[in-house]
């Protein structure tokens, strides 16, 4: 287990620097200078050039990345170009609405698709089954950002439950802040349900055709016992690396539906860095939500080789 | 796993599988639709008609006018050429590199190239590819040819994975090892042998990914990141029905279930293929 560990380890840091150095070579390629967008159309080249040392942006390549990388290892994001503030602090702000928002559309989306996989899987081919495969088809069709401007139509418009838009900070109290979510955690968690309830059902249904639950039924256990206590955990492993993924797809992926309800969070800030060519901004977003994504499935992976010592073989 | 396309029986099956019927039936009517908006539209879909503004459905105008009273339907028509051509040319230029890359490091299995493209696979998997696809964009400018590429690249490593993966069990079989007997080089072997086998699972990844390009060029231009006006995409009407919703739904709706539709038809199209090639699957998944 130790030797697998490192491996996975080194390859884990290797993809990292791997990333991290794509992330800042794109960024160079990137047409128009921060210093010139900051100062404006009419200024003078001299100050520009100013800025430019100022900022570092005169130092050649090699020493503007490790110098990059040294201070992201220390928590220093560098300065915004445009807010004038550290890049920290922003990201830290908007973390506080984009990950509660990100887990409470995967708690939503998982309370939504176990119940419907595991029935689909239990009744399979019934009307229920069927209408569950129904559902689930139209739910991955349906594009996030339309779902979420129809609840904002039904919700917010007609019924006034909720509010179209906007963040009331967790300031207001954790019931406001919450309420401000719930629209826009169901509309990222539709999709995710319907896959995610379809990988339940499909591995639900591989381990309820294995032997040992003949033998579960076979001592004796009813078709509902033999189904909690043997085939569901069997059929989680499949269903965890879906969740895995979905967590830093949820992360990255409200980046659209932050924009549609005007939520200030991570996608929202590099959706507006991006346009205000902020790249100091924009690098740090993404290396971060990089770097999420290399951890959950780097620490999915660890949690297969701790449950299933064959697996650590076979990845070698 | 032979290619059966052209085969009576499997025209027979297909025509008597339901998913397969309906997906292909839906994605053909947009098809069509896409392809009869170059000669022929109810209305000229850029044309501003302001005293016809926020017109609900009518016989006139079936699905409604816009904000700049432009036909819905006319304008849903030319989105439908504008969202395929896109979703179509970057599946296209995922499979061009994926597949070759893929089989290239099936055939080479083991070798340090295979390990270079494989790593570059998960890093390119592990951006936030809508992320991603709207920093090119932004960087790049938008419009629909830097769609295209934002979409291609994050197909290349779907393909290839998937080709290298069906490749490596493959070159395992007799047949393969008798044709390296012939004598016939990795790179023949690869496109004569191995790439015929594996035509089945790339059509059916084929039209997935098609599904998800089209949902992916909705979300760019939603942003403002696709097709530029005065050319009509689903994603900017969207847009443009956002601040009016309240006012006129139907400028959400109609696009919205044009999308939905056409996704949902490609799904069922791709379910119903992989069915079809493989008979082992078919057991009501």
């Amino acid at each position: 287990m130790t030797a697998y560990l490192l491996r996975r380890l080194l390859s884990l840091s290797l993809s990292l620097v791997a990333a991290s150095l794509v992330i800042f070579l794109v960024m160079e390629v990137v047409p128009g200078d921060p210093a010139s967008f900051m100062m404006g159309l009419n200024a003078d080249p001299q100050a520009v050039a100013a800025l430019r040392s100022q900022l570092g942006l005169d130092q050649p390549l090699p020493v503007r990345y490790v110098g990059w990388v040294a201070g992201l290892l220390q928590g220093d994001f560098g300065i915004s170009y445009t807010y004038r503030v550290p890049v920290s602090e922003l990201i830290a702000e908007r973390v506080m609405i984009s990950l509660p928002l990100t887990l409470y559309a995967l708690a939503l989306s998982t309370l939504i698709a176990f119940p419907a996989g595991i029935l689909a899987a239990s009744r399979r081919n019934s009307a229920a089954d069927l209408s569950v495969m129904g559902a689930t088809q139209l739910g991955v069709a349906i594009p996030n950002f339309w779902f979420a401007m129809i609840l904002v139509l039904v919700f917010a418009v007609n019924l006034r439950w909720f509010s179209a838009g906007g963040f009331p900070g967790w300031d207001a109290g954790f019931w406001p802040a919450i309420k401000a979510l719930t629209l826009p955690a169901i509309a990222l968690a539709l999709p995710q349900a319907s896959i995610l309830a379809r990988v339940m059902r499909s591995s639900l249904i591989d381990t309820l055709d294995e032997d040992f639950m003949r033998t579960a039924r076979a001592k004796g256990l009813s078709r509902g016992q033999a189904l909690r206590r043997h085939a569901l955990r069997n059929a989680l492993i499949p269903v965890l690396t879906i969740i895995g993924l979905q967590f830093s797809f949820l992360l990255a992926g409200g980046i659209i539906i932050e924009n549609v309800f005007y939520l200030p969070g991570l996608g929202r800030l590099a959706f507006q860095a991006i346009t205000q060519r902020d790249l100091i901004v924009v690098r740090s977003v993404v290396i971060l939500l990089v770097f999420a994504v290399i951890t959950v499935t780097f620490l999915v992976d660890l949690a297969y080789a701790a449950a299933d010592p064959r697996l650590r073989r076979r990845r070698a | 796993m032979s290619t059966q396309s052209a085969n009576p029986t499997f025209l027979r099956m297909a025509a008597g599988h339901p998913a397969f019927v309906i997906g292909f039936a839906l994605s053909a009517f947009f098809i069509a639709l896409a392809l009869v908006s170059f000669i022929w539209t109810p209305f000229d879909p850029t044309k501003l008609a302001i005293a016809d503004k926020l017109k609900g459905p009518s016989l006139e105008h079936w699905f409604g006018t816009d904000h700049f009273g432009r036909d819905m339907f006319s304008m849903i028509m030319v989105g439908a050429r504008v969202s395929i051509a896109v979703a179509f040319v970057a599946v296209g230029i995922g499979m061009l590199i994926g597949v070759p890359l893929g089989l290239y490091a099936a055939a080479r299995r083991g070798s340090l190239i295979d390990e270079i493209i494989m790593r570059g696979n998960d890093l390119v998997f592990a951006f936030p590819s809508l992320l991603l696809a709207i920093m090119i964009t932004a960087v790049f400018g938008p419009g629909a040819i830097n769609a295209i590429i934002a979409i291609g690249i994050f197909n290349v490593p779907v393909f290839a994975r998937l080709a290298r993966g069906a490749a490596l069990s493959l070159w395992t079989r007799d047949f393969v090892l008798a044709a390296r007997v012939a004598g016939k080089t990795k790179a023949r072997i690869s496109a004569e042998h191995i790439l015929p086998n594996i035509a089945n699972l790339l059509i059916v990844q084929g039209t997935i990914q098609f599904s998800l390009a089209i949902l992916a060029e909705a979300a760019l231009a939603y942003v403002g990141l696709g097709a530029q006006p005065p050319l009509p995409s689903w994603g900017r009407m969207l847009a443009d029905a956002q601040t009016l919703i309240s006012l006129a739904p139907h400028m959400a709706l109609f696009p919205g279930f044009a999308i939905i539709i056409t996704v949902l038809g490609l799904n069922l199209m791709g379910d119903g293929l992989r069915d079809l090639f493989d008979p082992k699957l078919r057991r009501g998944r």
